[in-house]
């Protein structure tokens, strides 16, 4: 590699490794120092290749170049080195009695607690994502605005204001209590989740972006399973989860950039590793007795990784459905419920339990309704259809329920 | 938004004896209609099964007994509680209930009080 295909390369990995080792180290009012050292590093990185070319080694080079601008600072600032080591209060700190850890055990160690950190209930969970794409993901402001479909004054805003709010609630970089843990670890999941689901429905264009958004999700989630006390039922179910979602992706989105909809997609263009990934953590995930909703959401992905419509298919769909509801209630939910519905017991039984939902806010009950009347009454069909076309706000939404309507 | 709970009761039929195949049956439709109930986020709490086994009546002057089964010829299977905005939408609930559609138990359907209620 070129060092200037080397450096964007290195940049995602590297940058939110090193940041993460000098948050855990200078604590999380320090976020923004632990932000400038990487990313001065990067362009010290940028400056010296493009001339020397890339170094032998180019991870050491960056780490040793972060090491000495850490070093630097604590020397140069009291306030740092009387946090890091408050046994030499008065004593002036040299710099060879500063460690800087970047192994890869307290990298990943570092990691892991800077998403709990940022995975933090204090914060919205806009801003969790926010902050985890920018500290965890190495991702730059215009990509986050991006994926938002937001500017970047608005998640610089966002991003202060998160930070402010970590530093006032005296958020500690660290492993959460055995006693805290299990809820702790509720929130990072839900973050994790919504973050997929940004990369997954996301509105935007940039096609990369939006898978790498995914992919990032789903690394973080890794990062859980790999440490023994994270590595639970649950966060497997939601990997196992992510991974089927995300081996649909390129069958999505056809040439035009226009959603193509799962019954009309091309099987082939889904990524059989992602199905068989997704299978071993499901399994990994069945050890043991609590069945989480990832569980549940996992198991309904897994059958929908096989096209055929078989009996069996849409009736373990509808019984998994019966069971998610009850332990969460969700519109998109009770809406996929009753389709699955319809597939065993027939659109006249739907349409019953359908039109008990009154889910009239929502494009997507329309959506159904039209369905489940189609070729049953296409009148009522038709001004189904309408109505949530009229409720629909996006232009991918429209277009797709446009041509329902035409194929009436 | 109130919340009723719905008290199962069924007698006990020592010919009863479902075959694997009738007791899926009933196992499905048990599902379809609490999913129903929570489709329509009536749902406020799935409950419990109430078990056979252990089962006591704690009476006055330190009286336990097993039971109550052999006194009465019902008995509570178990409950759960969904919220409504009234009563009738409660009962209607009540009607769908695998037990009331095939016979061989009742739903009783009682309003939770809140402290705002008076009755």
């Amino acid at each position: 590699m070129t060092s200037e295909e080397l450096i964007p390369h290195l940049f995602r990995t590297e940058f939110t490794k090193i940041t993460a080792v000098l948050c855990k180290l200078f604590g999380i009012e320090h976020i923004q120092v632990a932000e400038d050292i990487a990313g001065e590093t990067f362009l010290l990185a940028l400056e010296t290749w493009s001339y020397k070319g890339a170094p032998e080694n180019p991870v050491a080079w960056l780490y040793a170049v972060a090491k000495n601008k850490a070093k630097n600072i604590l020397k140069r600032n009291q306030t740092f080195s009387k946090k890091i080591q408050p046994q030499l209060k008065n004593s002036v700190v040299t710099s060879s009695e500063i460690e800087i850890d970047l192994s890869e055990k307290n990298i990943t160690d570092s990691q892991l607690q800077m998403l709990f950190a940022v995975c933090h209930p204090s914060i919205s969970a806009e801003a969790q994502i926010s902050l985890a794409l920018r500290i965890l993901c190495g991702f730059g402001i215009e990509e986050i605005a991006n994926a938002f479909l937001s500017n970047k004054e608005t998640i610089n805003k966002r991003l202060y204001r998160a930070k402010e709010k970590l530093h006032h609630e005296k958020v500690q970089i660290e492993f959460p209590s055995e006693k805290e843990i299990d809820k702790r670890l509720d929130n990072v999941l839900t973050t994790l989740y919504l973050l997929f689901n940004e990369g997954y429905y996301s509105e935007s264009s940039d096609n990369i972006l939006r898978e790498d958004l995914c992919l990032e999700a789903m690394r973080l989630t890794y990062l859980l399973i790999e440490n023994e006390q994270t590595n639970l039922p649950r966060v497997n179910a939601l990997l196992s989860l992510m991974c089927f979602h995300a081996s649909r992706f390129a069958a999505r989105k056809n040439e035009n950039g226009e959603v193509v909809l799962y019954q009309d997609q091309d099987e082939k263009l889904w990524n059989a590793e992602l199905i068989s990934k997704g299978i071993f953590f499901i399994n990994k995930a069945s050890q043991g007795k609590i069945i989480s909703k990832y569980h549940l959401e996992a198991s309904i992905a897994y059958w929908h990784t096989i096209k055929a419509d078989t009996k069996e298919k849409w009736e373990s769909i509808l019984l998994l459905y019966n069971q998610l509801l009850q332990i969460e209630y969700s519109p998109v939910a009770a809406l996929n419920r009753t389709f699955a519905l319809s597939k065993v017991y027939g659109k006249q039984e739907a349409i019953k339990e359908a039109e008990k939902l009154q889910l009239t806010n929502n494009h997507y009950y329309y959506t159904l309704l039209g369905e489940l009347y189609k070729d049953i009454n296409n009148t009522k069909a038709k001004q189904y259809f309408e109505a949530a076309y009229s409720l629909a706000k996006t232009q991918t939404d429209k277009r797709t329920i446009k041509k329902k309507i035409a194929g009436l | 938004m109130k919340e009723f709970v719905l008290i199962f009761r069924t007698s006990p039929n020592p010919d009863f004896n479902p075959s694997p195949e009738q007791a899926q049956e009933m196992m499905t439709s048990w599902m379809n209609w609490m999913g129903s109930i929570a489709a329509q986020d009536k749902l406020a709490s799935q409950g419990s099964r109430l078990g056979i086994s252990d089962a006591k009546v704690v009476q006055p002057n330190n009286v336990v007994t097993n039971g109550p089964f052999t006194e009465i010829k019902e008995f509570i299977n178990g409950f759960i509680i969904v919220k409504t905005d009234s009563v009738e939408d409660a009962i209607a609930i009540a009607k769908e209930c695998p037990m009331v559609k095939g016979g061989g138990g009742n739903v009783e359907v009682r309003r939770a009080v809140s402290p705002e209620d008076n009755s």
